[in-house]
């Protein structure tokens, strides 16, 4: 299968690429890793009438820690999440989510921005990236605005992006003692999309009780859900499974689930209470110093 | 990169199209091709180069597998265009001076293929990982793998032709490493 033909632009910086989206008025689109457009358009769900491809713009790629956050830049590969010493000792929620995301071929040529910005519920970041409180910083022919992660997820394939905007960076709240955090996914066989996905975020206090949590779900609805009333039902409370247990349950409440051939959506829902107890569990685990 | 050649936006027969160049397998290759085109594609028809086959052309069976600047790709899920400039080594670039790559060697000492269609694609993407992680466990091949399907073998005696080039590789006194 061939795409439908298409402008290609590879422009070098930041300002050429919006301008041409800009030019294109919603009808180019962005090429990064290309794991998710190409095979859109090859089927001809996508036929936009160019692209534009963010791979040779010089500094797009970066993961970094400055005084208040992790930076991920967006075209970071899938795979560099895994290369990363800096990810797997302090932020092991993105090691778990990229370690089985797709298979090493494509987390070789999938960026962080494209997974992020594709809007596919079945998609793993986008849940870390909610539990983490993550911001996306977007750039438009007129300036820079910066989206929390919780108001970009509008509907399936629907996100916050305007058309002539494009992710620039990733930027998660820096790590803290105290802190842990887990992604869990049920996958039908190694490389699929999840047929669900937990990502859970805890930060305890000094006494050991939970100051702030962030939980979300991958799969379970139009888009990844960020689980607010358990996030709020675990705030103040002891790390343990009594709290965790009413959590689960409340992140139950908030899914949508469709059967489909990853399984009927009383089972996913089912696996969302256990899922979530998982990953609250093991980011509990790792909060108090353990892998 | 420049557009060298542009149709008008009327005309539904072809185009847009580019000048692709890159380096295959050292030498260095270039053909005008249609933006559109796929980088298996364009090796298989542009460069005669058909040892990368193509199984699914829907990013799932790894027969397409190359080395893109060093690293294992499907090269049906990637443009022709996105390659320009860049390094790329197929399963001909493997056979140096009529001597078999040791993974070429390992797949026939182990029996890794029945049908061989899947084996280009298995071979390049061991090199990937034997490259990145000399002395692999079977564990770390089998997730290095898990993006080619074979359907003869069952796997089993693939893992042990890599583990046969890993050891070939790493010389008679290697092989430390678990
Ligand atoms: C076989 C297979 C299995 C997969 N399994 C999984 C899985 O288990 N879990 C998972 O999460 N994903 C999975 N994927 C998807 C994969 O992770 C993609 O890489 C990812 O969804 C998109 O990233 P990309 O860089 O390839 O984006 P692209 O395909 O290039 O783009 C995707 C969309 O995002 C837009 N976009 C990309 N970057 C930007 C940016 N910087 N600014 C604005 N818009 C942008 C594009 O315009 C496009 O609409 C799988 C893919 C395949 C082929
Ligand atoms: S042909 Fe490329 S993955 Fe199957
Ligand atoms: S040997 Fe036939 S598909 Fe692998």
């Amino acid at each position: 299968m061939i795409p439908p033909r298409f402008e290609y632009f590879a422009p070098s910086s930041i300002d050429e690429a919006v301008q041409i989206l800009d030019r294109f008025g919603g009808e180019a689109k962005v090429l990064a890793g290309g794991q998710s457009l190409l095979p859109v358009m090859k089927l001809r769900l996508a036929e936009p009438r160019a692209l534009v491809d963010i791979n040779r713009i010089p500094d797009l790629a970066h993961i970094r820690e400055d005084a208040k956050s992790l930076r991920i830049g967006a075209t970071t590969r899938t795979n560099d999440l895994n290369d990363s010493e800096l990810i797997h000792a302090r932020y092991p929620i993105l090691s778990d989510a990229a370690y089985e995301i797709a298979d090493p071929l494509v987390r070789n040529m999938g960026t962080v921005g494209g997974n992020v910005s594709h809007g596919d519920p079945a998609n793993d970041l986008p849940a870390c990236m909610l539990a983490l409180g993550a911001h996306f910083v977007v750039r438009s022919p007129t300036g820079t605005r910066t989206i929390p992660a919780k108001e970009f997820y509008q509907d399936t394939f629907v996100t916050a992006l305007e058309s002539n905007e494009l992710l620039l960076e990733i930027q998660i709240p820096k790590a803290r003692p105290g802190q842990g955090n887990a992604y869990v996914k049920l996958e039908k066989r190694i490389g699929d999309f999840p047929i669900v996905g937990v990502a859970a975020n805890l930060v305890l206090t000094t006494k050991g009780t939970i100051e702030s949590a962030g939980l979300a779900l991958t799969a379970v609805g139009p888009t990844a859900l960020k689980a607010t009333e358990a996030e709020r039902h675990l705030v103040g409370k002891a790390p343990e499974d009594d709290a965790f247990q009413r959590a689960a349950e409340l992140a139950q409440e908030i899914t949508s689930p469709v059967s489909d051939l990853r399984g009927p959506a009383e089972y996913k829902r089912a696996m969302v209470r256990v899922l979530a107890l998982r990953a609250l569990h093991r980011a509990s685990a790792r909060a108090h110093g353990g892998a | 990169m420049v557009l060298t050649e542009m149709t008008s936006a009327g005309d539904e027969e072809t185009g847009p199209f580019m000048n692709v160049h890159v380096t295959v397998n050292g030498a260095p290759r270039s053909a005008t091709v249609e933006t559109r085109t796929l980088l298996v594609h364009f090796l298989r028809e542009n460069l005669s180069l058909t040892g990368t086959h193509i199984g699914c052309d829907t990013t799932n069976c790894g027969a397409c597998t190359i080395l893109l600047d060093g690293k294992a790709v499907k090269s049906c899920t990637i443009l022709a265009v996105q390659a320009d400039g860049r390094e790329l080594r197929t399963v001909e670039g493997l056979e140096t001076d009529g001597k078999l790559h040791p993974i070429q060697e390992g797949f026939i000492e182990e029996h890794g293929l029945q049908c061989g269609f899947c084996t280009p694609g298995m071979m390049m993407c061991s090199v990937a990982l034997l490259q990145k992680n000399p002395h692999p466990t079977e564990e770390q091949i089998r997730r290095a793998i898990s993006g080619n399907l074979c359907r003869c073998t069952g796997y089993v005696n693939i893992v042990k032709a890599i583990q046969h080039a890993a050891n070939k590789m790493a010389g008679p006194s290697g092989g430390g490493r678990p």
